[in-house]
């Protein structure tokens, strides 16, 4: 490996000259959500429509990079996930929406050459209807507090200068060349910082555990492994800033004394994979990683590696077999991966939003990190904002802010079926996954942290925020989970191999009306079993679900059981439709809808369903447009 | 050791001695946790849960996977803890197939032993097994995988101890099983049948497979004359089936029950070990004197001669050529006594009793067979046995014990000891001493050679010479040790294999085993035989003097060597498969093989074989030609290896392939 030829500062300099030679500069958002919707085609449009135009369009800036050009870049998620493609024009602030690749030309035309607002495709605050010019006014924004994101929507992912413009590697070139291994751990462990993955357990002591083990062969890990339906917070900081996760990662390297490390990733997450790989080439390039970290002769090589595809596999002992070539499942701790991990030699196993929070506490200091989140939990914990809201996205808040704030204030409100906003619409939100619990209207008000989380039966997990409205059945949704985690675990211990599906079992006949007092029971007892005899924190957790929801949604469950009847109406084999004839305006759409001809009735006139023909589809309950049919609602 | 270096255990105060877990520190206080998954001699594995102990201000914890520590305070059989084992153990139920009084673990089941211990008297979740093939392809064991509660003791023996991993997990969740790789059947896969899956199996999903059928068949067939060889290990263990201690030697009964069940002729195994003992050693001293292809393997075990035919084809040579005690005796039997009792050869049927699976597939191989007539004919193990005898209504405690049948029937205790791992290099060096020094050796003592570590080295000085010797059991040991002897890294003149734990004593067809030093016990029996026997030098049993007088001739002569010495052959090759990639039609076809097991594909096989498709397609000669991948033409040090027709190419080029293939088509060829 050659030496660096260029220091940090060299680097950073000659990217910021050459980025002011760019008059404006068009972020398009490069998260998987926006590349879904067409970002890519909407990239090519701006290179095309500028140069179209008459304007210089730079696609790397570099000494070549012409003054007055326009720089046209792709970045990570910008987190406003439900309205991408998402475009920002710099230095004018403009955050443009859904933009597709037909609206590019208006937006060069009028503000890249003129330098007027495109006012259709901004953002119109639902509640307000005002046109929201850029983050700044749009809610969504205004009540984050983005830190470890901080980078993500605007910097280039792709390029490793634009990070170290940013004051990047800088935290990692003074752990390598200025701190002692034990003042780094000293440092984390002031900073009270704990694990983003789910555990919450103290990062600092997890290093300081390592650091103390005998010298020789030590690994880190980054587990990139996100695997709860509905969470992307470190898939979007894997794709958003790269960077910053190698540079938590070399920082906890050098306070363990571990040369060798590996980068975790799904391979459901392609993107972040061609990432992660992109940016630890460009490190080793630039010297940064290598056999002469920072030319202190002191050596990191990192390892991009894909997973395998399952959930059980991020859990820490499971990867690390993984890792190993063997087959994913957990192994009994002790001993733990700080005394004996990857291939039997002491490991720290981070979690990627972890790591990325690493180089901020370094070149905050403690102190000034703590000032963030609360007492036992400080700083700041992203979350995937999702299910009924009206924004829906990744956001990122300081721990203590309340369930409320993020609902409502930068969620937006709770969306009934068609969108619209439900004022009296929240009933429920599922956090921390599957493995978490589901939090009610009472805890609304309780201040976020691991400790909070854990003492209502719910956990922070990884962060999958899922929020329901009214309409939702919380024991449809304690099955769906259930579902996940049955089919999901590695099927080595016996209580959540067999426990899980027996839950789900007993869960299929209360939805299906073959349930009794002794199905509640059972249910219960086995859960609670499975919570505390399961090997991992996969079964460990599992009934979580199941539990949080007898706990808070009993009587949901008792209609269930005991009246045979869903009071959600989602549950199809208790669904007994029927037309509110006064609703009904006799349009015939059901009638031509149900599959088996239940339905009679003239034109115009109320319909009215045959029981004893309905099969309880509900085909009818969802092609209704004036809401006449119901399940056996209330 | 400090006075507070002790754990409370439901009240009691246990010291801690150097035990790696609780659950040992338990034990010791005579406290039997359940556990499916726990073996002290296999990792920790944590997936049963049934092992469950509550720790004060810790909360319940598996006690496999927790140390000891000072000062803990913990209790074993608490409300809470017996719930959770009554629903774990319940969980496995519900998903078991339980036809359990047909079942071969019917008595010794683990599972259905805690469902007892616990009070379950009835399952509280739905059955949801699903039903699964039963694999009975290989001739030693059966499996069920509806049986398997997925402890994966099985699992971790084969690849921990016997170092071959013939079977894993596979899939996940529910749908997890445990099995040979790709679905494949057990005698698919490089199973070497040694059967100590089933030895720890806590249930009935791998066992032995029985004959005892086709036995009881013979038995009542008027034109069969049936008689017994018994191996050594079956006498110190049959008892234990009956209620016996293990070690006690029963083999007086086990002669009246067989006699009792109709068997013509009850003869040893021990007198064959014999002489094994005269033709291994005297195989043994040549090659020493010589020089010749040391060191020299052992070939008793026949797990660990497929094992060696499997993964050391390499020092076949090394094996000694001797047939096994088991077969020795069934040559020699089928030689002689059809003259003594005037049948056929056909009609006289060989019953082997075995403390072994193994044996069951070393009676199959063709090289123990003439003229049509099996030299063994069936193979019982001791637990089959320990089933006949109870099947035959015979009370092994009452039955008044016989002696054995001559000549055949007579040992010295070099003989006996063969069932211990160490007995065959012992009962050797007892020959071979007397042979290098020519001076008889009254009270002749090898006992460096015995013990329980799972490698053990000797040195022996006989008349100047220095006699180095190696003592492996479990062949995971034999893989390690073959590696060492390969690099250089050590020499030995011989080596005894045997594949089991302890060896024969420990064998898969022996009663399961319920405490821990049962092997040592029986160990103990075999010794204590040999010591009450008057001779203990093989080359002093004058019926084994005799046979060589009236039947073999000169030890290692052309009678002795047609009877009692076998040849092994390379099984590198498990699975005769192709996969077929190019299949020709019409035209006078060639048939094309590249090789792609693992030597060949490091050498660049994968390539040659894309390109020569590549070729094939390019040239339109689809319609000619069969192109396949295979695995392994053993010719691995000089790979790639391509089959073109019937000829072999070595260390074959695209371009040497290419023209071969050319001109056997008859075609020009053009680039």
């Amino acid at each position: 490996m050659t030496p660096p030829v260029t220091t940090l500062e060299q680097t950073a300099a000659a990217y910021k000259q050459a980025s002011e030679k760019a008059a404006r500069r068009v972020v398009i958002c490069g998260g998987t959500g926006c590349i879904a919707n067409g970002a890519l085609n909407v990239f090519e449009a701006f290179v095309e429509q500028v140069a179209t135009a008459g304007l210089e369009a730079a696609v790397v800036l570099n000494e070549h990079t012409d003054h007055g050009s326009v720089l046209i870049s792709m970045s990570g998620c910008q987190g406003f996930c439900q309205m991408g493609p998402l475009v920002t024009v710099e230095p004018d602030g403009i955050l443009y929406t859904r933009v597709r690749p037909e609206d590019v030309a208006e937006i060069v035309e009028a503000t890249l050459v003129r330098g007027e607002v495109v006012d259709r495709l901004l953002y119109v605050d639902p509640v307000e209807h005002t046109h929201c010019r850029g983050t700044a006014e749009i809610p969504f924004y205004q009540r984050q507090t983005r830190t470890v994101l901080a980078g993500c929507g605007v910097m280039d992912p792709e390029d490793i200068r634009e990070y170290i413009a940013n004051d990047g590697y800088v935290a990692a070139r003074r752990a390598f060349t200025e701190l002692k291994p034990e003042t780094i751990c000293e440092e984390i462990t002031l900073s009270g910082i704990r694990g983003r993955g789910g555990g919450g357990f103290p990062t600092g002591r997890k290093w300081e555990l390592t650091r103390i083990q005998p010298e020789g062969k030590k690994y880190v890990i980054c587990n990139g492994d996100e695997g709860d339906p509905g969470a992307f917070m470190d898939r979007s900081v894997m794709e958003g800033a790269p960077h910053r996760v190698i540079e938590g990662m070399m920082i906890a390297a050098r306070a363990i004394g571990a040369d060798e490390g590996y980068i975790y990733v799904r391979a459901e997450y392609p993107l972040a994979v061609a990432r992660m790989k992109k940016a630890v080439a460009d490190a080793q390039a630039m010297g940064i990683l290598g056999d002469d970290v920072f030319g202190t002769g002191l050596k990191l090589d990192l390892h991009v590696m894909e997973g395998a595809g399952a959930f059980v596999c991020g859990e820490e002992t499971a990867l690390i077999a993984s890792i190993e070539g063997h087959r994913g499942m957990p192994s009994p701790k002790p001993p733990f991966p700080a005394q004996s991990g990857l291939w039997g030699k002491p490991t720290v196993i981070n979690n990627v939003e972890t790591l990325a929070t690493i180089p901020l506490i370094l070149n905050m200091g403690a102190a000034e990190f703590r000032r963030r989140g609360t007492e036992k939990s400080p700083g700041t914990k992203t979350f995937a904002l999702t299910g009924h809201v009206a924004n829906t996205g990744l956001i990122e808040v300081p721990f203590g802010t309340t369930l409320r704030e993020i609902i409502f204030d930068i969620g937006g409100g709770i969306t009934r079926k068609d969108g619209s906003i439900d004022p009296d619409g929240f009933k429920a939100v599922q956090i921390g996954g599957p493995s978490g619990g589901c939090l009610t209207e009472e805890h609304l008000d309780l201040p976020l942290d691991f400790d909070s989380l854990r003492g209502v039966g719910a956990m922070v997990g990884s962060g999958g925020l899922v929020a329901m409205n009214r309409n939702t059945c919380m024991v449809a949704m304690a099955r769906f989970f259930m579902q996940f985690t049955q089919n999901e675990s590695c099927g080595k211990c016996v209580l959540c191999r067999e426990g899980t599906k027996q839950m789900l079992a007993l869960l299929d006949d209360i939805v299906e009306g073959r349930a009794d007092q002794g199905t509640l029971d059972i249910l219960e007892k086995l859960a609670v079993a499975v919570q505390k005899g399961s090997l991992c924190g996969l079964g460990k957790t599992a009934p979580n679900p199941v539990l949080s929801t007898l706990r808070h949604f009993r009587a949901e469950y008792e209609a269930h059981v005991f009246q045979k009847r869903c009071p959600a109406g989602k549950c199809k084999a208790l669904l007994t439709p029927e037309i509110c004839a006064e609703l009904c305006k006799g349009c015939g759409l059901c009638l031509r809808t149900c599959p088996v001809g239940a339905i009679s009735g003239e034109r115009k006139q109320p319909h009215v369903i045959d029981a004893a023909k309905c099969i309880k589809c509900g085909a009818c309950v969802a092609a209704c447009k004036f809401n006449a049919i119901s399940g056996a609602t209330s | 050791m400090t006075s507070d270096n002790f754990v409370t255990i439901d009240g009691r105060q246990i010291p801690i001695e150097g035990e790696p877990n609780l659950l040992e520190v338990c034990r010791k206080a005579n406290i039997d946790i359940p556990t499916f998954c726990y073996h002290s001699d296999l990792s920790v594995y944590g997936a049963c849960r049934l092992c469950i102990v509550d720790i004060e201000g810790r909360g319940i914890v598996t006690s496999c996977s927790t140390a000891p520590e000072p000062g803990m305070v913990l209790r074993t059989n608490t409300e809470e803890i017996r719930e959770m084992r009554k629903i774990a153990v319940e969980l496995l139920l519900a998903n078991h197939d339980q036809s359990c009084p047909t079942c071969a673990r019917s008595s010794t089941c683990k599972l259905q032993g805690l469902a007892r211990r616990l009070g379950i008297q009835e399952v509280r979740f739905k059955r949801t097994a699903k039903e699964a093939p039963i694999d009975r392809s290989s001739p030693s064991l059966v499996r069920d995988p509806n049986k398997c509660v997925l402890c994966g003791d099985c699992v971790r023996m084969c690849s921990e101890i016997q170092g071959i991993g013939a079977i894993d997990f596979a899939n996940r969740g529910s749908q997890v099983t445990v099995g040979p790789a790709f679905g494949k059947e057990l005698s698919g896969v490089e199973c070497v049948y040694c059967g100590q899956c089933a030895a720890v199996c806590p249930t009935g999903a791998i066992t032995p497979k029985s004959d005892v059928d086709d036995v009881w068949k013979v038995l009542e067939d008027p034109t069969k004359i049936v008689v017994a060889q018994i191996a050594p290990a079956v006498r110190v263990a049959l008892g234990e089936c009956f209620g016996l201690d293990p070690g006690v030697v029963t083999i007086g009964q086990i002669v009246a029950g067989l006699r009792a069940m109709g068997f013509d002729r009850v003869y040893d195994t021990c007198f064959a070990a014999d002489l094994t003992v005269i033709e291994e050693g005297t195989e043994f001293l040549k090659r020493f004197v010589r020089g010749e292809r040391m060191p020299q393997f052992t070939s008793c075990c026949p797990g660990w001669v497929k094992f060696a035919e499997q993964y050391c084809p390499d020092m076949l040579p090394n094996l000694s050529s001797c047939r096994s005690p088991q077969q020795m005796f069934g040559s020699l039997a089928k030689d002689v006594l059809p003259a003594e009792f005037g049948c056929e050869a056909k009609d006289l049927v060989v019953v082997s009793i075995m403390p072994c699976t193994a044996k069951k597939f070393e009676a199959t191989r063709p090289e123990f067979e003439r003229d049509s007539v099996r030299d063994v004919d069936f193979v019982l193990t001791t637990q089959e046995l320990a089933q006949m005898i109870e099947g035959a209504g015979l009370q092994f405690g009452k039955l008044q014990p016989e002696s054995l049948d001559l000549p055949m029937g007579f040992k010295t205790g070099a003989g006996v000891i063969f069932g211990n791992s160490g007995g065959v290099s012992e009962a050797v060096l007892r020959y071979a001493a007397e042979q290098v020094s020519g001076v008889k050796i009254e009270a002749p003592n090898f006992e460096m050679v015995r013990g329980t570590d799972g490698v053990r080295e000797a040195t022996i000085n006989i008349a100047g010479h220095e006699l180095r010797l190696a003592i492996v059991h479990g062949l995971g040991n034999a893989r390690k040790l073959v590696e060492r002897i390969r690099s250089g890294e050590c020499d030995y003149h011989l080596v005894e294999v045997m594949a089991c734990p302890g060896g024969c004593i420990g064998g898969a067809g022996q009663p399961i085993a319920t405490d821990a030093d049962v092997k040592a016990r029986r160990t103990e029996g075999l010794y204590m035989a040999d010591k009450m026997l008057q001779l203990h030098k093989s080359q002093e049993n004058p019926y084994v003097a005799k046979a060589y007088e009236t039947t073999l001739g000169e030890v290692g002569g052309e009678k002795a060597h047609s009877l009692l010495h076998t040849h092994y052959h390379s099984r590198k090759r498990i699975a005769d498969e192709d996969i077929p990639f190019v299949t020709g039609e019409d035209l006078p076809k060639v048939r094309v093989r590249v090789c792609v097991g693992t030597s060949c594909f490091v050498r660049g096989s994968q390539e040659l074989l894309k390109r020569l498709i590549g070729y094939i397609e390019e040239n339109g000669l689809t319609d000619r030609v069969d192109v396949g991948a295979t695995f392994c033409l053993e010719r691995c040090n000089r790979g790639p290896s391509v089959a073109i027709g019937e000829e072999v190419f070595e260390r074959c080029s695209f371009e040497q392939a290419r023209d071969a293939l050319a001109a056997q088509l008859g075609v020009v060829e053009v680039g």
